[in-house]
């Protein structure tokens, strides 16, 4: 009996084998290998790219050759905030990542909710894939149709008009700011469009979170004596806020750094990624350019940080 | 005086499975009470019965003379020691323990205080700042337990309280726990799989299978007089003798039991009217104070000795030699036929 069980029996020695124990013994190096390719593309491709970036915002451009001075100077940053119009551009964007965000969070917590709490396993599977099937089509296919639907003689507006809610909507339009002609030439038109554009990457980690939130701890909740509101309030939302954390991150940061639905829906007014197209574009300014890039970049680690600060990242 | 508990007919099926299956309890006020019986045998969905986490499917559940079988959990008088603890990680271990007073709309100082009372009362005086990731198993068990004792529940229910701990720190924890008990007389339901631990520290014990109470008695009761081969095999860990060999052994073909260590191998005690058969010796487990034999009855049944360990090894007795094994007719328990 004990002669049937071979125990460890060395197999041929071959190259492959030597290596594999060679790189067994020697695990930091096999750690090194394993990480190596992804560092190099983490180092070279984003974190290599970004610093050039970076790099770029810190020179500037010879106003009579229209050439990038590849000196160190703070002109550029101080042509970005010296000019009036900048600064509109950047509480424009601002307002309207923050709203989007607002919203966004408002609309895909009962969703994420149900995804992740109560749905069936195919119920659950169903809203997944309901949920990430508008993010396989074209987004400009999309946004070109919110254009239509928005427009004045739009779907929306025409439903509207037959449940005799146009009066709701003309009053909308008249606010000042938000409003405007239409509803596809409004800053409202173009944050319904924001909204329905990231909602997707509000919900998934909303929902991921409220998945993870333990029954028994609700089941704790109640138990000592907390009605289902107290319990809501008092340890889901707390325990999901990670996930809202890393939604907020999504729709604030897609928000300040898009270009195509501000200059397809929407008022006239420039936004920050319109900002970095036309300078890098049409009017050259590369160092200008970059500098307007780094704006969310440092918009979104302010927002970081008074989140962590608030305790929204504590239950990670 | 209505009971602390009781059950009418209670039946919880989830699916085709009977989970819990027409069980009619009643239990006293100041009672520590233990449901014991193997994993899925319907204990625990007893226990969340009582604190109202499930429905009965049909029959009642009476706290204290009241009828809550629909009554949701926020509303009844009972608190629960969750077997993982349950203690929400966002909160520190002093708002965890005043949960249930703030919740209940208790002023901040009044919770300060409090909380701090229960810290002190399960000897954790000063970790009131820590996190619960912060802490050991057995502190997090006393942080579990200063939680649910804050609101001086009628009843205290415990899912397995111990179950994650270290066997040093849980039979501490039990003399602790049954100190407790005592000082504040509430009833405790107590869930385990661990027969010692029932035995040693409830009042009565209800043992469960499929769903089933197999019988509801004192320790002593259960030990000394197992009603059906479940319990005698799954309480006293006895030898259950049944078919041919109880008839030749015992003269009628009821199945009765007979404790480990109950039972010698000494050649010279056999006789005298002691019961006794021949044997082969097939293991022989050595445990310190006493061993443990395995031996083989002639039809094949297996029967456990427990004998005092005093002088040699084996006394002679090998594995495979044939022994003479023999007890006291009066330790024989006759057993009910189902089981």
């Amino acid at each position: 009996m004990a002669n049937a069980v071979a125990i460890a029996e060395p197999g041929p020695r071959t190259w492959g084998r030597g290596l594999s124990t060679f790189l067994y013994r020697r695990s930091t190096l096999y750690l090194f290998l394993l990480l190596l390719p992804p560092l190099l593309w983490l180092g070279t491709v984003y974190l290599g790219s970004l610093f050039a970036l970076l790099m770029q915002s810190f020179y500037a451009i010879d106003e009579f050759t229209a050439r990038v001075v590849p000196k160190v100077t703070l002109a550029t940053y101080k042509q970005l905030i010296s000019h009036p119009a900048n600064i509109d551009i950047i509480l424009r964007t601002l307002s309207m990542a923050v709203a989007v965000t607002i919203a966004s969070a408002i609309v895909a917590f009962p969703i994420a909710n149900y995804m992740g709490r109560y749905a069936s396993p195919r119920m659950k599977a169903f809203f997944y894939v309901g949920v990430m099937l508008p993010m396989w089509t074209s987004y400009l296919v999309k946004v070109y149709a919110w254009r239509l639907i928005l427009a004045k003689q739009g779907i929306l507006n025409w439903a509207l008009s037959a449940v005799g809610l146009d009066g709701v909507l003309a009053t909308v339009l008249q606010t000042p700011v938000v409003g405007g002609p239409s509803l596809a030439s409004s800053y409202f038109g173009m944050f319904i469009v924001f909204v329905y554009m990231w909602l997707p990457f509000m919900i998934l980690p909303l929902a991921a979170a409220l998945e993870r939130v333990p029954q028994s701890l609700i089941q704790a909740s109640a138990d000592l004596g907390a009605h289902p509101r107290q319990t809501f309030w008092g340890v889901v939302v707390p325990l999901a806020l990670p996930g809202l954390a890393a939604g907020s991150v999504f729709t604030f940061s897609l928000t300040l750094g898009d270009y195509i639905i501000p200059s397809v829906v929407g008022a006239p007014g420039y936004f920050i990624g319109m900002m970095v197209y036309q300078q890098q574009g049409t009017a050259g300014n590369i160092p200008l350019a970059a500098a307007f890039s780094v704006v969310p970049i440092v918009l979104i680690a302010i927002y970081l940080a008074l989140a962590r600060r608030a305790g929204a990242l504590d239950a990670l | 005086m209505s009971a602390a508990i009781e059950f009418r007919n209670v039946a919880r099926q989830f699916g085709a499975v009977r989970a819990v299956d027409n069980v009619s309890l009643s239990i006293a006020p100041g009672e520590f009470f233990a449901l014991l019986g193997p994993s899925g045998s319907g204990k625990t969905t007893c226990l969340r019965l009582i604190a109202g986490f499930e429905q009965p499917t049909s029959g009642q559940v009476l706290l204290d003379g009241a009828d809550v079988t629909h009554v949701p959990p926020y509303e009844r008088n009972v608190n629960t020691v969750f077997q993982d603890y349950a203690l929400f990680p966002h909160m520190s271990v002093a708002e965890n323990v005043a949960y249930g007073l703030r919740v209940r709309r208790v002023a901040p100082e009044e919770r300060r205080k409090r909380a701090k009372e229960m810290l002190a009362l399960v000897q954790l005086e000063g970790l009131g700042e820590r996190s619960p990731a912060q802490l050991s198993g057995g502190q997090k068990q006393r942080v579990a337990l200063a939680r649910a004792l804050i609101n001086h529940p009628a009843v205290l229910l415990l899912d397995e309280p111990l179950g994650a701990l270290d066997l040093k720190l849980r039979e501490a924890m039990q003399i602790e726990l049954k100190n407790l008990q005592r000082k504040l007389q509430i009833t405790f339901v107590y869930v385990t799989h661990d027969q010692g631990e029932a035995l040693s520290m409830a009042d009565r014990v209800a043992v469960f299978d499929r769903g089933r109470i197999e019988q509801l008695d004192t320790p002593r009761g259960l030990y000394t007089r197992p009603h059906t081969s479940f319990v005698a095999r799954f309480v006293g860990g006895a030898n259950v003798i049944e078919g041919e060999l109880a008839r030749t052994l015992s003269g009628n073909a009821r199945a009765f039991a007979i404790r480990p260590e109950m039972m010698s191998l000494d050649g010279a005690a056999a006789g005298n009217g002691r019961v006794s058969c021949e044997a082969t010796v097939i293991d022989i487990q050595y445990h310190g104070s006493s061993s443990r034999w395995q031996l083989r009855a002639p039809d094949g049944t297996v029967l456990a000795v427990m004998r005092p360990e005093t002088g040699a090894a084996s006394d002679g007795h090998p594995v495979g030699s044939r022994v003479r094994v023999s007890w006291s007719p009066e330790h024989m328990v006759p057993l009910a036929e189902t089981g």
